[in-house]
């Protein structure tokens, strides 16, 4: 076989995910009244960019074999730090911005903490985690409202050279400086290797610990950056629990139709990004076609089986009807 | 010979798991540029002195010796920054990821603090085909490769890590001749180096080709070391099976020739784990499968239950063919199927559930009263249970997690009892039971022979087999090496079979 043809199988829940998602923004900009206008595109962008995120986010702890069920509060916890810390001069919104980014490492590596030191489940961790967060940004905005900087806020949501829009380069960003660097760190290869086998991992002397603690950090971090440009859409925060439970079931939904396994060991988070892009654009196309809005989870289910159903299709090579179970 | 500094060494080094004695002070001695084999039945001590010299668990007393210094491992990879290096009988290799992550797992190449691609791939191409596998590409993805080729891949991997000390344990059980003669080409070159090895085979014939010194143990102790031509075949056989403990086990019918066939195999297969398994098992007649480790006999079980796809073969239970399609079938043969499964925790049991839900799970048909359960009817059939077999619970309601190891065994074989099965199947059903349930086990077994039922019985304890089977079938490779009958069933010739050697042609090893 050609290299090109291993690339191909290695990458194709993420192409699938791509092809998927071409698909159906095609067929929504073939049915916009104007097309694909920077306006169209931003308004897009801007939505779509925030539960590619949080997908993002919880990518990372899955690929471990884990689960990270505090991404959405996290988010909802960095939206409502930001409402208060990103505001004043361009100078303190920048160092607001740092903040916010510090706080989510923060509660990312306190999740790692306790799944490696207290050798606790991820689901149970990071659902009481969860809460915890939520609590927080109770605490820090009891009611709706706050401010944010307008500078930074107008300059993320709005587009570059009049026609790309900014929140779009800042994922590009984050997925080329940040992701693309992470899967060739030794710790990132590790992360995969944890899902994989963990045993296996342990036996070729990964540091299966190290990995975990920074695979759950960086999602930390990628949930509070999409907090962040929350915020830059808002202009406000509000501590709702309904957001970060919605995120955090999207965004595992975004990485299922993006291609990573739930078993952990495979997948990519740029298959999450397309997951999250797929979900989005469900509801633009409702709109388009004149749909009531209240569909829109319907269709979200139905493509999340469909997701699902192309990653049992193993079930019919088994040999040993034990494995069905495993 | 004793000025030079060994390589590995271990004094009076002993390991517990709970009160269980793996090894007991061992003394043990590896040098640099030797073959040293490992030699010892299942559970003779090998395994855990492997893994303490690796640094995948550390002894409970005793200290070793790397080069003369003083060595504690806490990981694996201590180990290998010490220059020792295993490949390890279960695969270490990671599924998911390419054959070129798998070999650079450890210590990739990196530029700029990421790992480098194309060094990394390059070094597998070099590695790959050092071990003479040209034909796998490193970027295949290791779980699409055949068990052969993955046992090279790991051999590869130990290899990139430039072993001091290289420990191969049962490294070769799944390779091809040919794969063969390229490891033995790559361990004497690695002799040659320098490298000292520590080799673990049951093959007689591999060791024979290889090894310079051999170590026996049996029971957790070291037996003896001795070098190349020392010893006969026959005298190492001696030594790997001592003096045993002797279990009482009930007597035995006189060995009849011809049973009542209630179960007859021929030409079972399935892929290439067996090969054209065909035996007879009579009514009343216990039926041991012997051999090493993993020559098949789990899958044997396992297809007579049902549980594997794609089987070829016929299987006739009482002259009734059997529909070979899940254990539902299994159960409803003429003569009802059951397993006991191996690993009772995980197969067996419902843990947090009750001794009682878990005696009547697989018989709750027979308890039907409408729509739900007789309760009364199911008391019953639980406590007459509970009497035969002496299970020792608090309660029958009581979870099954809290009774003991022998206790948990005897629910499973219970709850399998209550289906009333014609046809019994045992999967090692007495590892790690205590010696008072093991033989109140063997006596149970006999006397369900006695009713009439079909008893098919793996264990990978010789003596046991000795001891309660009519007949054993001894298996290598996943065909049937020799079938041994009434008073041919010995510890010898059940240790010779499994080792696959002939000891009437006396060479020395």
């Amino acid at each position: 076989m050609k290299d090109w043809r291993y690339y191909f199988s290695h990458n194709l829940g993420t192409l699938t995910a791509v092809a998927l998602f071409v698909l159906m923004f095609s067929i929504y900009i073939g049915n916009h009244e104007v097309g694909l206008t920077p306006a169209v595109a931003m308004t897009a962008t801007n939505k779509a960019v925030l539960l590619a995120l949080v997908a993002m986010a919880q990518t990372v702890p899955v690929l471990t074999r884990g689960l990270d069920l505090s991404v959405g509060q996290m988010f909802v916890m960095a939206n409502c730090l930001a409402s208060t810390i990103v505001v004043g001069t361009l100078g303190e919104g920048i160092l607001g911005c740092i903040g916010v980014l510090a706080m989510g490492l923060a509660a990312g590596f306190a999740n790692g903490a306790i799944v490696v030191w207290g050798r606790l489940q991820p689901i149970i961790t990071t659902l009481a985690t969860g809460a915890i967060y939520y609590g927080i940004a109770l605490w820090i905005r009891p009611s709706p409202g706050g401010n944010v900087q307008t500078d930074i806020a107008d300059f993320v949501t709005g587009q570059l050279f009049g026609t790309v829009p900014t929140a779009l380069v800042v994922l590009l960003l984050v997925v080329l400086l940040i992701w693309i660097p992470y899967r060739s760190t030794v710790l990132g290869r590790a992360a995969y290797a944890v899902g994989s086998n963990e045993q296996a991992a342990y036996m070729s002397g990964v540091p299966v610990q190290r990995a975990k603690l920074l695979a759950y950090t960086l999602s930390g971090f990628l949930a509070s950056l999409g907090g962040l440009i929350l915020t830059f859409n808002t202009y406000s925060g509000e501590a709702s629990a309904a957001i970060g439970g919605t995120y955090t079931l999207n965004s595992i939904a975004a990485v299922v139709i993006g291609g990573t396994s739930l078993f952990g060991g495979w997948g990519s988070a740029i298959g999450s990004v397309f997951g999250a892009f797929v979900l989005r654009t469900i509801e633009d196309l409702l709109f388009v076609f004149d749909l009531p809005p209240l569909w829109q989870p319907l269709f979200q289910g139905v493509v999340l089986l469909l997701a699902v159903s192309l990653g049992a299709i193993r079930v019919f090579r088994i040999r040993n009807r034990l494995e069905l179970f495993t | 010979m004793s000025d030079r500094i060994p390589l590995l060494e271990l004094k009076r080094v002993s390991k517990h798991y709970g009160g269980i004695a793996a090894l007991t002070e061992v003394d043990f001695t590896a040098y640099a540029g030797e073959i040293h084999a490992v030699l010892g039945e299942n559970g003779a001590g090998k395994s855990t002195l492997i893994k303490i010299a690796a640094g995948v668990t550390d002894p409970t007393e005793g200290e070793m010796l790397i080069e003369g210094k003083r060595v504690a491992f806490r990981t694996p990879h201590e180990a290998m920054n010490a220059g020792v290096v295993c490949v390890f009988q279960e695969l270490s290799l990671l599924p998911d990821m390419t054959v070129a992550d798998n070999l650079s797992m450890a210590d990739p190449p990196l530029k700029a603090g990421l790992i480098d691609g194309k060094a990394q791939r390059a070094r597998a191409v070099e590695l790959l085909h050092w071990v003479g596998c040209e034909d796998v590409h490193p970027l295949e993805l290791v779980k699409n490769l055949a068990l052969s080729r993955r046992q090279m891949v790991e051999i590869a991997k130990a290899l990139a890590k430039k072993p001091k000390l290289l420990i191969l344990d049962e490294a070769t059980s799944a390779l091809t001749a040919k794969d063969v003669e390229r490891i033995y080409l790559i361990i004497r070159r690695l002799r040659e180096d320098g490298v000292g090895i520590l080799y673990v085979s049951h093959r007689m014939h591999e060791i024979e080709a290889l090894a310079d010194v051999a170590t026996v143990f049996r029971n957790g102790r070291k037996i003896e070391t001795f070098r190349k031509g020392e010893r006969k075949v026959r005298e190492i056989i001696q030594m790997m099976i001592g003096r045993e403990v002797s279990h009482q086990y009930p007597a035995k019918p006189p060995f009849q020739h011809d049973w009542a066939p209630a179960l007859t195999v021929s030409g079972l297969s399935w892929g290439r784990e067996l090969s054209d398994i065909s035996f007879t098992a009579g009514n009343g007649e216990i039926v041991g499968l012997g051999g090493l480790d993993g020559q098949g006999q789990r899958e044997l079980l396992l297809a007579l239950f049902g549980v594997l796809k794609g089987v070829d073969g016929k299987v006739t239970i009482d002259g009734a063919n059997m529909a070979m399609a899940g254990p539902q079938h299994a159960m409803k043969a003429k003569l009802k199927v059951a397993l006991i499964p191996e690993d009772r925790k995980v197969e067996g049991l419902m843990l947090p559930m009750s001794v009682r839900d878990n005696l009547t799970l697989a018989s709750l048909s027979q308890l039907r009263k409408g729509f739900g359960i007789d309760t009364r009817k199911e008391n019953a059939a639980v406590q007459t249970m509970v009497e035969r077999l002496r299970i020792k619970a608090p309660d029958v309601s009581a979870p099954v997690a809290t009774l003991s190891g022998g206790n948990q065994q005897k629910v499973v074989l219970a709850k399998w009892l209550m289906t009333e099965p014609g046809i019994i199947l045992l999967n090692d059903p007495t590892r790690g039971i205590d010696v008072g349930t093991k033989q109140e086990l063997y006596r149970l077994f006999r006397s369900l022979a006695a009713e009439g039922r079909t008893i098919v019985f793996y264990s990978t304890d010789y003596a046991e087999l000795i001891g309660c089977c009519d007949k054993v079938l001894v298996l290598y490779g996943g065909r049937i090496a020799k079938e041994l009958k009434g008073e041919e069933c010995t510890e010898h010739n059940l240790l010779a079979s499994a080792l696959n050697v002939d000891t009437e042609g006396e060479k020395a090893a």
